[in-house]
């Protein structure tokens, strides 16, 4: 009888905590779902607008379901779409931000890897204090540095040129790029470096052969946290270019400000969008590196 | 016998044939490696500073110049009234984004700690904001808080035709669409950091709490959090340098208004420079920025010294 009553106990525990169990992942899976909400809410109303008629737009307003469709905000938005007088779309503006990002990082990357290398296998009096001095770059803020900036780049000649948006992101990127670098091949053994010194490699040898081929990791992290934070960058494009000389960013800024009676939303949200893809890209394809560099940057 | 490269370091010094240009190559290579970067470094970091700094204590107007003029140029930014505001605005603002960062995100890490489904699509939804510019996420958020298109015109549209949803375009309102914006932006960036740490406690931990009868509530709070304290404060050291240096949220979301109510130190500085010819003014704005991290920075990274020495100690 004892053994009934406390099985039946149990069982009522059970039901008990199995109603409990299914109450709290209801509330988990509805958290969740709220908040995913909030967070898709932006990029579906962007990419949804980008592909409904303005007339609509401006009926039904920003955050509703299509009701028409077309490509046409798109292709101005790309090509023939002006901004305060000039009609060219985004087109310039993305392909300056192209050619300002893709060498910027390679060059900011490639110093890292190397600097990287010394200060982690090749140590020498002082340079734990070199490499200290190197990571207080990592927390200089940009308003600083404008005044130098402007009369450095205008004693050049590189104003208004991506050129000298390249310099800027590269001298202020290696302090990432060495921190990252250096912070990883810490961890390869010394021995082997010791082992390959041994058998007489020598210091380019020794970063080809051992180096590198371990590299791919860092690498890739690196190159996603640069090129997403030179590409997304804003405060030294809208200092030091103006005009179609503008990195995308600069641009996006110039053609929603110019909005003057009719906002045409369609366009716009096309060319924000096509402003946000290239870091959304390398977001979706590289996610896990992409948290890896974001947890290394910020623990530093 | 010994090894090759000891070797010929002896014959060099003992003046016999010298080590060939290659040796020397090698020998140097690594200073000459690290030169560039370190000279483009120290010229960036302390010769910029320095140079910002007295252009800040000198009569430069619409250009440098170098007549010193002690501290004026931060007298008269602190007696101006919209530096005032700025410096108030940042304080505010990062109050409530760090909190409110901190606070979504070690939600959402522990609601996905649940061992939910589909792990890797949620954290993707909340991570991709990090992904896009400021620019993108102010200039769309500035769209929804537009009341007559975004936000009031859906509800009203649903029906309640009274709903007032402006809070940017209201001056004492609008710093609060700032701080929602951005903790939009960046809660799954304390959101993945709270899950590493969450990931790494010792499972053991968690268990014996379990056997003891505690909640998952009370676990959380009594044994995980404790754990991962040093992560809060990781996140909200990272926060408070987004918010001392963020310039385009605002340029991209209010550009500082209405009026002056959003004006911040990085826009004030952008203004000082660029807009109104002040450069010396503008340089002392951005020292004090300066000032506002390091005081931030400089007690963690003697703080994180401090651990480190102690936890090292048998």
């Amino acid at each position: 009888m004892t053994d009934a009553t406390i099985a039946a106990v149990h069982d009522r525990e059970a039901a008990a905590a199995s109603r409990r169990h299914f109450f709290s992942r209801t509330i988990i899976y509805a958290l969740l779902t709220i908040f995913a909400v909030i967070y898709l809410a932006p990029l579906l109303i962007l990419v949804f607008n980008s592909f409904r008629e303005q007339p609509e737009i401006a009926q039904n307003g920003l955050i509703a379901f299509p009701r028409s469709f077309q490509l046409k905000a798109w292709a101005e938005a790309w090509s023939t779409y002006c901004i305060g007088g000039t009609c060219e779309g985004m087109r310039r503006n993305f392909l300056n931000s192209l050619w300002m990002a893709v060498p910027a990082t390679m060059l900011s990357t490639l110093l890292g890897a190397m600097n990287g290398y010394v200060l982690s296998k090749w140590r020498f009096k002082g340079s734990e204090v070199l490499f200290t001095l190197m990571l207080l770059g990592v927390f200089m803020p940009g308003q600083i540095a404008l005044m130098p900036w402007a009369f450095l780049l205008g004693k050049v000649g590189l104003t208004n040129s991506t050129y000298g948006l390249i310099l800027i992101h590269v001298v202020q990127g290696i302090s990432f790029t060495t921190l990252f670098c250096r912070n990883y091949y810490v961890s390869i053994p010394d021995d082997l470096i010791k082992a390959a010194r041994i058998d007489g490699a020598g210091f380019w040898r020794i970063f080809r052969r051992i180096i590198l081929p371990l590299s791919p990791p860092i690498l890739i992290v690196t190159v996603i946290w640069q090129f997403t934070g030179i590409w997304n960058e804003y405060l030294f494009g809208v200092v030091f270019t103006s005009g179609r000389e503008q990195p995308i960013t600069a641009a996006l800024v110039a053609l929603t400000a110019s909005g003057t009676n009719v906002r045409a939303y369609d366009v716009m949200s096309a060319a924000v969008l096509i402003g946000a893809l290239p870091p959304l890209l390398v977001y979706f394809l590289g996610g896990k590196y992409f948290v890896r560099g974001l947890t290394q940057g910020a623990i530093k | 016998m010994s090894t090759v490269p000891m070797d010929a370091g002896r014959n060099s010094a003992s003046g016999a044939p010298g080590p060939t240009w290659r040796e020397r190559l090698a020998r140097i290579s690594p200073i000459l490696i690290l030169a560039p970067s370190l000279a483009a470094s120290f010229v960036y970091i302390f010769v910029f500073t320095i140079w910002t700094l007295y252009i800040s204590l000198s009569n430069s107007s619409l250009l440098p110049s170098y007549g010193f003029i002690g501290l004026d140029n931060y007298v008269s930014l602190w007696s101006n009234r919209r530096w005032n505001i700025a410096y108030s605005n940042l304080f505010f603002f990062s109050a409530f984004y760090i909190v409110g960062a901190m606070g979504i995100g070690l939600l959402l890490a522990i609601l996905i700690d649940q061992r939910v489904r589909g792990e890797a699509i949620w954290r993707t939804i909340f991570l991709y904001p990090l992904a896009v510019s400021f620019i993108v996420t102010g200039t769309v958020w500035s769209w929804l808080y537009n009341p007559t298109d975004g936000i009031q015109m859906l509800v009203r549209s649903l029906g309640w035709t009274h709903f007032n949803f402006a809070l940017a375009s209201d001056r004492s309102t609008a710093i609060y669409a700032i701080i929602i914006t951005g903790i939009w932006q960046s809660s799954g960036f304390a959101m993945a950091l709270f899950l590493a740490g969450l990931r790494s406690v010792d499972q053991d931990l968690i268990k014996a709490a379990q056997i003891d009868g505690a909640s998952t509530f009370r676990t959380y709070r009594r044994v995980i959090l404790p754990i991962i304290s040093p992560i809060f404060l990781a996140v909200a050291v990272v926060q408070i340098q987004f918010a001392i240096k963020t310039f385009d949220l605002v340029a991209a979301l209010t550009r500082g208004g209405p009026g002056i109510s959003t004006t911040f130190p990085a826009i004030y500085v952008y203004d000082l420079m660029f807009q109104r010819g002040q450069i010396g003014e503008g340089a002392a704005a951005a020292m004090m920025m300066l000032a506002a991290l390091a005081v931030v920075l400089v007690p963690y990274a003697l703080f994180v010294v401090w651990r480190h020495r102690r936890e090292s100690r048998p």
